[in-house]
């Protein structure tokens, strides 16, 4: 944290710059104070009384996860490994958004459940439900605490205030607007959001790429400064990505390590995600949700990995640090990558852009986290195993109560997050511990009717175990894998773990009726009632969720051939 | 929204002209920072492009796109609709 306190990053942010941000605070201010007035049951204020168009939570859908992940971990991603940071999007995210919104949300919404661990609830009883809620809770808060820690650095840097303080100012404007206005008021900003954050990537791709001379300039200084620059310059095999050395290994870890496993893992089960897709007006609004959200996912990783490669060459301290392979200690890491750029392209005015672009970018993503544990803690903690049979506004009073206490919590693990070098590292491994062994246990649970309660609880707790081990092991060196190769084989482990303790343990207890199965499993669930309405606004050959889908992979398949 | 008190519209404020705000704000700053206030300095950050006056005219053009956007196309009140169609019921 010293290493943000030195002087030579901070911006040189004048008036202007100020005013922009000022103007930015105030609107997202008033939306949460203009969604205040439609929150008048639980139901509004955790899932915005499902009313939302298919454009805005799309939006939001992707915005939610733009946040410490993206901009700081992705642009260290490019700077770092250059361009196979695009299977996180290409092979990882897009994907898994199409599988979401084709074949996961008609059994989310039409289930009418209202968070992800529900959908455990229904599905597996009570063991499963308050293992995945628990687990779940805590993963939000602690992800909140990474967004917040770089919210406060960026505050940090512009302002030179203490990291403490600007961790708990920055939390204090997250929680004004999302106790007022609940998720319509975070799912608004997400939106807002996203749009600020593309008015700083885009100029600064542009104003980079002016600089280098090009892509080709960029091809060339890369070349000139690197030993292993055609690894950068290729996705596949990806071997730096992955430190796996052997090519066919490499390509296997990141298809199905990180293509299947962890980010179907993340996309389809990851309830601050499924949230958004819920909190749509309709079925054929929810399930369009990922598929929209899909589109400007595909391209907005062109916004991100290209300006990282462009720092790594044209920032001397940042070019410096990544020729001593990472170790040479000059106050500046990739981590500090979109600041460096930033600082180094942007006149004043767009300075002020780009600040409020990445204050937005961490407010979303704790925002994202927090409306998803309030939920979770309300709905499937407080509301069910402690106080049950409260009215409505009881609940609603809790939520907006759990809203203060889970910002302070992330107060506290905003600290934590501050000691690791590469914060995707972290946050990998969380969610490899997390959501790979909750994903494998969706799966066998929605196509397996035989599937039992105690293979759902259980599955769930051997496969996050698995993860872990695969974690400690690695890091204590009994094998090594540099790069972020290790979360994938530890999520790759908890997802075959959990399916095979599953089925061990489904075929010696006993199965729940069918009549209590329908609408949760595949074979049990009539067709019609997976199916969406296409009449009204809900009319239009592209507004038909396989043709959005289809659309998606091919974009991402032609632009994985480009830059094969 | 599944409270039948208010009847103006649905799915509370209109989200776009929020972000036409936005843009036109931003839009007018830039491009006055970058017809009058842009230092010679700050053009040489940027590789001579004067990013402040384009990316101004852009953001103006979006925040116009994004006003005429909910102009022509207002958030339709559908109140001939059941209550319960809210809670995504009235899907079949």
């Amino acid at each position: 944290m010293n290493v943000l306190a030195d002087a030579n990053l901070r911006l040189d942010a004048g008036p202007v710059d100020y005013v922009l941000l000022g103007f930015y605070f105030v609107l997202v201010l008033g939306i949460g104070a203009l969604a205040r007035r439609s929150v008048s049951s639980s139901l509004d204020f955790f899932l915005s009384g499902r009313s939302m168009p298919a454009w805005v939570t799309g939006l939001a859908f992707i915005s939610a996860n733009l946040g410490a992940v993206e901009i700081f971990g992705m642009t260290a991603n490019g700077a770092q490994y250059g361009v196979p940071t695009v299977h996180y999007y290409w092979i990882g995210a897009i994907p898994a958004m199409v599988f979401l919104g084709l074949v996961m949300m008609p059994f989310y919404y039409g289930s009418k459940v209202r968070s992800v661990p529900e959908f455990l609830l229904r599905r597996f009883g009570r063991f499963a439900h308050l293992v995945n809620s628990l687990s779940f809770a805590l993963a939000q808060v602690l992800i909140a605490g990474v967004n917040l820690f770089a919210l406060a650095t960026v505050i940090n840097l512009l302002l030179g205030w203490p990291t403490w303080v600007a961790i708990i100012v920055a939390a204090a404007v997250v929680l004004a607007y999302t106790t007022l206005g609940g998720l319509s008021a975070a799912i608004y900003n997400e939106v807002m959001q996203f749009f600020v954050i593309v008015a700083m990537l885009l100029p600064l791709t542009i104003v980079g790429l002016y600089k280098v001379g090009g892509w080709n300039g960029l091809v060339a200084k890369l070349t000139a400064a690197n030993a292993d620059a055609s690894a950068e310059l290729h996705s596949w095999p990806g071997s730096n990505l992955t430190g796996i050395a052997n090519p066919v290994l490499s390509v296997i870890g990141l298809v199905f390590g990180l293509g299947f496993v962890l980010s179907f893992g993340y996309w389809t089960t990851n309830f601050a995600e499924v949230q958004r897709a819920l909190s749509a007006k309709s079925m054929s609004a929810a399930r369009r949700t990922p598929l929209i959200g899909a589109y400007p996912k595909t391209l907005i990783v062109l916004l991100i990995f290209i300006p990282g490669m462009i720092a790594a060459v044209i920032s001397p301290e940042l070019a410096k640090f990544k020729a001593s392979g990472g170790t040479l200690d000059n106050g500046v890491t990739y981590n500090n990558t979109i600041e460096l750029l930033i600082r180094d392209l942007l006149p004043n005015g767009m300075l002020g852009v780009a600040i409020t672009g990445l204050v937005a970018a961490f407010m979303a993503g704790m925002a994202a986290s927090v409306s998803s544990f309030n939920t979770v803690f309300t709905y499937d903690l407080w509301q069910t195993y402690v106080v049950k049979n409260k009215p409505d506004d009881y609940y609603l009073r809790t939520g907006r109560l759990i809203t203060i206490v889970g910002c302070v919590i992330a107060i506290g693990t905003a600290f934590i997050a501050g000691q690791f070098n590469n914060i995707m590292d972290y946050l990998q491994t969380l969610f490899g511990f997390f959501n790979a062994p909750l994903f494998a246990t969706f799966l066998l649970g929605m196509f397996w009717k035989r599937m039992t309660p105690m293979a759902g609880g259980i599955g769930l707790i051997v496969g996050t175990a698995s993860a872990v081990t695969v974690d400690i092991l690695n890091r204590t060196g009994v094998f090594e894998l540099s790069g972020q190769g290790g979360a994938f084989v530890a999520a790759s482990a908890a997802f075959i773990m959990d399916i095979v303790i599953s089925v061990i343990v489904t075929l010696v207890t006993a199965p729940k009726p069918d009549s209590e199965l329908v609408g949760l499993v595949w074979s049990l669930t009539p067709r019609d009632s997976l199916k969406h309405s296409d009449t009204g606004e809900n009319a239009g050959w592209y507004r038909k969720p396989v043709v959005l889908g289809v659309g998606v992979l091919v974009l991402a398949a032609v632009l994985n051939v480009i830059f094969w | 929204m599944i409270e039948p008190v208010k009847k103006q519209r649905v799915g509370l404020f209109d989200l776009r002209y929020v972000l036409a705000l936005l843009f036109v704000v931003y839009g007018v700053v830039l491009t006055v920072m970058g017809i009058a206030f842009t230092s010679q300095a700050g053009l040489d950050k940027a590789a001579g492009v004067n990013i402040n006056l384009w990316g101004g005219i852009v953001m103006l053009v979006v925040g116009i796109l994004f006003g005429l956007w909910a102009r022509l196309r207002p958030i339709v009140v559908t109140t001939a609709e059941p209550a319960d169609d809210a809670t995504g019921a009235g899907e079949s």
